[in-house]
C-alpha cells in the first residue's frame, strides 16, 4: 500500500460531521433520554448525532481512497461583500427604514463583482431600490417604515 | 363523475382574474430565472416564499408552481441558446439542442422543447388529477409508523439523487434532521440545541436557511470565476418545425411524458433525474445513435418532455401525502404551513378548492408559456445578454426583503448570513444542499412519527416491519440503497452526472 495521503476536502467534511455530531451528542446527553417506548427530547438527537459522527470518520476513511482534486478557487471577495450585506439590512432596517437601508445594502453587495464599477452600481441600485419601494413597500403593502426615526423621521 | 366536478371546481378557482394574474406572474418569473444561468427555482421560490405570505393561500401556491415549472421552459432556452443550462434538469437538452442551434435550427429546436413540454405538461397535469385523489385515499389510512417509512424512503431517494458521494449525501440529511430538532421539544416542551438564543426557541427559520443554502452559497460560487456568457444566436427565426421535425419528435415525446411521469412521482424524483433517464433511453432505443451529441432531435424532444412531466407529477406526493418530493416541494409545503394549513392527505377534502385549483393551474400555467414563450423568445435572447454582476446585488436586496418579511424578525437576516457562509463551504466540500434542506423539513415530523409508532406499539420496534405498507416502504428504501451503493450502478450514475 502506498502511504496514506488524505484529501483534505474529505478530511475538513468528516471533521466537520464528528465535530457537529458531537456537539449535538453532548448537548442531547444533557436531555432527559427517556426509553425507547417513550422517547425523551434526547433520544432521537442522539441517536442522529451518533449517525452523524461514524458518517464523519466514513468520509475520511474513504478520502484516503479517492484521487485528491484540488478545491478549486474561494470567492473571498464575495464573502467579504456578499454575506455582511443581509446582516447590514438587519441592523439599519429599523433605523434608517426600508429605502437608504436597502439602497446601501445592494451597494455594498454590488462590489462583490470586481467587473461592478462605482457609477454603473449607484444607477443600477438606485433603479434597484426604486423598483422595490414600489412593488414591496406601496404594491404589496409590506409593513416598512420607508425612512427611519435615526434620520429625524 | 367526481373527477370531472373536482376539476371543473379547479378550473374555476384557477380561472378566477386574480389566480389568473398570479399564474402569468409565475409563469413569466419562472421562464426568467430558467433563462438566467446562475438563478435556480428553488432559490427564487426561497426568496419570495414570504412575499406569498400577503396572498390568499390559493394565488400564492399557484403563482410558486408556475414558478418551478415555468422554470423547466425557460432552462432549456438557454442550455439551447448558449450550450450552458439555465437549469440543472435542462442540462441533457443542451447537449443536442446546441448543436442544432450551431446548425441553425435554434428556432425549430425551441419550438421542439416548447412543444414537448406542454404536451407532457398537459398528460401530467391529467395524470396528477387522478392518480391523486385515490392516493390521499391510502394516505389517510396512514399511521405514525407509515408515515415515518414514507419519510425515510423520501430521505432515502433524496440521496440516490445528490451528485457525488453517497456517504455524505447521507451525512447531509442526518445533519438535516438535526437543525430540524433544534428549537422546542413538541411532547415535553423542553428547549433544546438553541444556545440559550431566544430567537431559536422556535426552531430556525426555514426561510432563512433555504434562502442561505441556495440563493446565498448560489452567488457565492457564481463569483468564484466571472466570465462573459456568449450569445452566438442574436436572432432566432423559422420557429416552426418541419413536416419530417414533427415525425421525429412524435415518439420521444411520448416516452419521455412517460418516464417523466413515472419518475416525478417516486419521492425524491423530479426533473432532473427524468431527463437523464429520458435521454439515455432515447439514444439506447434510437435506429441511429450517432446522431445524439450532433443535434438528434430526440434528444431534444424526449428530454425536455420528461422534465416537464416529472416536474408535474412531483406534486402528488407533495399534495397528497404532505410529503416533498425535492427541494421545491419542501418549499411549498413551507409555504402552506406559513399560510396555516396542514400540508397532507386532508387538503383535498378540507380544502378542495385549493387543491383543484393547483392542479388546474398547472395546465393553465403550461398553456400560457407555450403562447408567450414563442412569441417571446426575442425578449428571452436579450436577457441572455445581462452580465450577471448586474443582477446578483437585485438578488440579495430580493432575499434580503422577503426574509425580513417574514415575521419582521432581523435575527433572520443574520441566519441567511450563517447559512449562506455554511452553504458555500458545504458546496466547496461537495456536499449537496438538497438532501439537506429536506432533512431539515421533515426532521421534526421524522421525529413526532417515530415517537408516536414506538408509543402505539408499547416499545417494540417490530411495528415498522410488522405493518404491511410500512414493511413495504421500508423494503423500497433498502431496495433504494443497495442500487445507489451497488458499485456497477455508481460508475454509471457518475458517468450521468459528468455530463452535468
Amino acid at each position: 500500500m502506498k502511504s496514506l495521503s488524505f484529501s483534505s476536502r474529505d478530511l475538513i467534511c468528516g471533521v466537520l460531521f464528528i465535530l457537529v455530531g458531537l456537539f449535538f451528542a453532548i448537548q442531547a446527553y444533557g436531555l432527559e433520554l427517556g426509553t425507547a417506548f417513550r422517547m425523551g427530547p434526547g433520544y432521537f438527537p442522539l441517536v442522529l448525532a451518533g449517525m452523524l459522527v461514524l458518517l464523519g470518520i466514513v468520509v475520511i476513511i474513504q478520502g484516503t481512497q479517492v484521487e485528491h482534486e484540488p478545491m478549486g478557487p474561494i470567492a473571498w471577495r464575495g464573502i467579504l461583500f456578499i454575506l455582511p450585506a443581509p446582516i447590514f439590512f438587519g441592523l439599519t432596517v429599523r433605523g434608517l427604514g426600508f429605502v437608504p437601508s436597502l439602497f446601501l445594502t445592494a451597494l455594498l453587495a454590488a462590489f462583490a463583482s470586481t467587473k461592478m464599477r462605482p457609477g454603473t452600481a449607484l444607477l443600477l441600485v438606485g433603479g434597484l431600490t426604486l423598483f422595490s419601494v414600489i412593488v414591496f413597500s406601496y404594491a404589496l403593502g409590506l409593513p416598512f417604515r420607508r425612512f427611519g426615526p435615526w434620520l429625524g423621521q | 363523475m367526481d373527477l370531472l366536478s373536482n376539476l371543473i371546481l379547479g378550473f374555476a378557482t384557477a380561472a378566477s382574474p386574480w389566480n389568473l394574474f398570479f399564474c402569468f406572474i409565475g409563469v413569466i418569473l419562472g421562464t426568467l430565472i430558467g433563462v438566467l444561468p446562475g438563478i435556480g427555482a428553488t432559490a427564487t421560490i426561497a426568496m419570495l416564499l414570504p412575499i406569498t405570505f400577503q396572498l390568499e393561500p390559493v394565488s400564492s401556491l399557484i403563482m410558486l408552481a408556475g414558478i418551478y415549472y415555468g422554470a423547466q421552459y425557460g432552462g432549456s432556452t438557454t442550455a439551447i441558446l448558449i450550450n450552458m443550462p439555465g437549469e440543472s434538469s435542462s442540462a441533457v437538452t443542451a447537449i443536442d439542442g446546441y448543436q442544432m442551434a450551431r446548425k441553425g435550427r435554434a428556432g425549430a429546436a425551441l419550438a421542439i422543447a416548447a412543444i414537448g413540454s406542454f404536451f407532457a405538461g398537459t398528460v401530467s397535469t391529467f395524470l396528477v388529477a387522478v392518480f391523486a385523489p385515490p392516493l390521499t385515499a391510502v394516505a389517510l389510512k396512514f399511521g405514525s409508523a407509515e408515515y415515518f417509512s414514507l419519510m425515510i424512503v423520501g430521505l432515502v431517494s433524496s440521496i440516490a439523487l445528490a451528485h457525488g458521494s453517497v456517504v455524505k449525501a447521507l451525512g447531509m440529511v442526518v445533519l438535516g434532521l438535526l437543525l430540524g430538532l433544534v428549537g422546542t421539544d413538541i411532547y415535553t416542551g423542553t428547549p433544546r440545541f438553541n444556545l440559550g438564543i431566544l430567537e431559536l426557541s422556535d426552531g430556525l427559520n426555514f426561510v432563512a436557511l433555504a434562502v442561505g443554502v441556495f440563493g446565498i452559497a448560489e452567488i457565492l460560487r457564481n463569483l468564484e470565476n466571472e466570465h462573459d456568457r456568449d450569445v452566438m444566436i442574436k436572432k432566432v427565426t423559422n420557429l416552426l418545425p418541419t413536416r419530417e421535425d414533427w415525425k421525429e419528435m412524435a415518439a420521444p415525446i411520448l416516452r419521455g411524458t412517460a418516464i417523466g411521469s413515472a419518475l416525478g412521482i417516486l419521492p425524491g424524483g423530479g426533473a432532473i433525474l427524468a431527463s437523464f433517464a429520458s435521454y439515455t433511453v432515447e439514444k439506447r432505443i434510437s435506429k441511429t445513435p450517432g446522431e445524439f451529441g450532433k443535434g438528434a432531435i430526440a434528444g431534444v424532444a424526449g428530454p425536455e418532455s420528461a422534465n416537464n412531466a416529472g416536474a408535474q407529477t412531483s406534486f402528488i406526493p407533495m399534495l397528497t401525502l404532505g410529503i416533498p418530493a425535492n427541494p421545491v416541494m419542501a418549499l411549498m409545503i413551507g409555504a402552506m404551513i406559513i399560510q396555516g394549513i396542514v400540508p397532507g392527505p386532508n387538503v383535498a377534502t378540507e380544502q378542495p378548492a385549493l387543491f383543484w385549483g393547483i392542479i388546474a393551474s398547472m395546465w393553465i400555467g403550461n398553456l400560457m408559456l407555450i403562447l408567450l414563450n414563442l412569441p417571446l423568445i426575442g425578449l428571452w435572447v436579450k436577457l441572455l445578454t445581462i452580465p450577471y454582476y448586474m443582477l446578483f446585488p437585485a438578488i440579495i436586496a430580493f432575499c434580503s426583503i422577503g426574509v425580513y418579511s417574514v415575521n419582521s424578525n432581523v435575527f433572520d437576516l443574520y441566519a441567511v448570513a450563517f447559512f449562506g457562509f455554511i452553504g458555500y463551504g458545504l458546496a466547496k466540500l461537495r456536499c449537496e444542499p438538497a438532501p439537506l434542506l429536506l432533512g431539515f423539513v421533515l426532521g421534526p415530523l421524522l421525529e413526532e412519527h417515530l415517537r408516536r409508532a414506538m408509543i402505539m406499539s408499547r416499545g417494540d420496534p417490530t411495528t415498522f416491519l410488522t405493518r404491511p405498507i410500512s414493511l413495504t416502504l421500508l423494503l423500497l428504501a433498502v431496495a433504494v440503497l443497495v442500487v445507489v451503493l451497488l458499485p456497477s450502478i455508481r460508475k454509471k450514475r457518475d458517468e450521468v452526472f459528468v455530463e452535468d
